[in-house]
């Protein structure tokens, strides 16, 4: 079973979909700006990674090669359009916010990047628990940056206040900049540093060597 | 993946099971979820409503508190009462549609909505005796870098505000994105829409903040600190749905007694 447990915690910190591979940037910038709706993507893209893992999976061996990618995509927009209808029925509140970026889920790379390089070529029950631990690998950043970006752009958490913001008689002065998406980049880039100076094997080899510098007054 | 799932019979095969097993699915989601999809929204809408109309009571459920809600349709040229012009009528749709909309004069279009239905919505909250309590109005302009679009709700007097209320829009969170921050919401009720002539609207958001000493307070509404282009966005919609291309007409019948 450890090959299982494996396959479910890789992709969380070891072989991040985000933070290693850097897949899925798109929708971790534009729905990070509070928790509850980051909570929702976040298991959104579970759902379809992990069941688009496994369809794709299941029929493997009747997929023909050169219409893989297609049949891919079928299934995934498929399972886009049903959790979207899902989402608008029981959560409409959240589907208002999250719009178009439910849809999109469709685009994101990580779920394309599983069907293709694992689930094509792995059993069923294992594609399911790798769309999963790629889908928790995703929320775990998706979380992270909701947290930064709700708790000190807008004082709260999950819409709970936790610092008083100035404006509603408090002492907290929110910062804008992390209410909108660039802020995501930086929160991003800050958790794969924060990652990789834990696991040095994370860090990449320099593509190029740096020239040293020319010698004064050589231009 | 062998090599005879190639042949092209193979493939048509696949892509036709494939084809119609997802869509069997995508259909069966969509129409098992209709009916609760249009029941969340019309129940959005009218919560909305009642908002705007500051209308609200834990105790009882949004339908119940909307069942004193009158709805009713006005044509905003002649500005009386009007049948729906279709079942199920919706504004938005019209607006972009020959028959029921037109477009807006560029030189008018303060507002910048392009297009307007001939036919608006309004909702009325009735006194016992049957006088209009107060009047609740769909309005719509663009801000910075939406439209938004709300409701604003007037006392009986046809002129003193009750309340207004953005359902939906994407402005700025934190800068022009605070249209929904209930203390800037709180500034709005007792201001009025018209000056003495009550014909030209004169309320309008300014720079900074409205206190005691500023003449004129009662036309003015503080500027969202930060989000000049959104506080204009609403002054226009408001300037442009209370004016003789929006409620005017109406609002004039109205208070004749006679819409």
């Amino acid at each position: 079973m450890s090959q299982t447990k494996d396959v479910l915690t890789t992709p969380i910190f070891k072989n991040n979909p985000i933070a290693l591979q850097i897949l899925g940037i798109c929708s971790a910038l534009a729905v990070t700006s509070n928790l509850a709706t980051a909570f929702v993507m976040s298991l959104a893209v579970i759902t379809v990674t992990a069941f688009s893992n496994f369809f794709v999976s299941l029929i493997r061996n009747h997929i023909p090669g050169n219409i893989r990618i297609i049949v891919q995509m079928t299934i995934i927009a498929s399972l886009v359009i049903v959790v979207d209808q899902i989402l608008k029925a029981f959560a409409y509140e959240i589907s208002k916010q999250l719009s178009v970026f439910v849809g999109l889920i469709i685009t994101n790379c990580i779920v394309m990047g599983r069907a293709e390089a694992y689930a094509m070529k792995n059993p069923p029950i294992a594609s399911f628990l790798d769309g999963v631990g790629n889908g928790l690998g995703y929320a775990v950043v998706l979380m992270f940056v909701g947290f930064v970006r709700e708790l000190f752009g807008a004082g709260s958490l999950f819409g709970i206040e936790i610092l008083p913001l100035i404006n509603n008689g408090g002492w907290y002065q929110g910062n804008g900049l992390l209410l909108l998406p660039p802020s995501a980049f930086f929160i991003i880039g800050l958790f794969i540093w924060g990652l990789r100076t834990f696991r040095k094997e994370q860090v990449e080899k320099p593509e190029y060597v740096m020239a040293p510098n020319s010698k004064k007054g050589a231009v | 993946m062998s090599s005879n799932n190639d042949t092209i019979g193979k493939t048509i095969t696949v892509t036709v099971l494939l084809c119609v097993i997802c869509s069997v699915v995508v259909s069966a989601a969509a129409v098992m979820l209709k009916p609760k999809q249009v029941a969340n929204k019309e129940l959005d809408r009218k919560s909305n409503i009642l908002a705007a109309a500051g209308i609200s009571d834990p105790s009882k459920s949004v339908e119940e508190l909307f069942a004193q809600i009158e709805t009713r349709y006005v044509d905003l040229d002649s500005g009386t009462f009007v049948e729906a012009p279709v079942a199920n009528y919706d504004a938005r749709k019209a607006a972009k549609d020959p028959q029921l909309g037109h477009a807006v004069p560029r030189s008018e279009d303060i507002a910048s909505i392009k297009y307007q239905a001939n036919v608006m919505p309004v909702y009325l909250v009735r006194s016992d005796a049957g006088d209009v309590e107060k009047v609740i109005l769909p309005v719509h302009g663009y801000g910075l870098w939406s439209t938004l679009y709300g409701f604003l709700a007037l006392e009986g007097d046809l002129n003193t505000v009750v309340g207004l209320g953005f359902y939906s829009h994407a402005e700025t969170p934190g800068l022009g994105g605070e249209v929904d921050n209930p203390a800037w919401k709180a500034l709005w009720p007792g201001k009025k829409v018209y000056g003495d002539d009550m014909t030209d609207p004169e309320l309008h958001l300014i720079k900074g903040s409205v206190d005691a000493g500023t003449p004129d307070a009662e036309y003015k509404v503080d500027g969202l600190s930060g989000a000049t282009l959104t506080s204009n966005g609403v002054t226009n919609l408001i300037q442009f749905w209370m004016g003789e291309n929006g409620y005017a007409p109406f609002l004039q019948n109205l208070r004749a007694g006679e819409a």
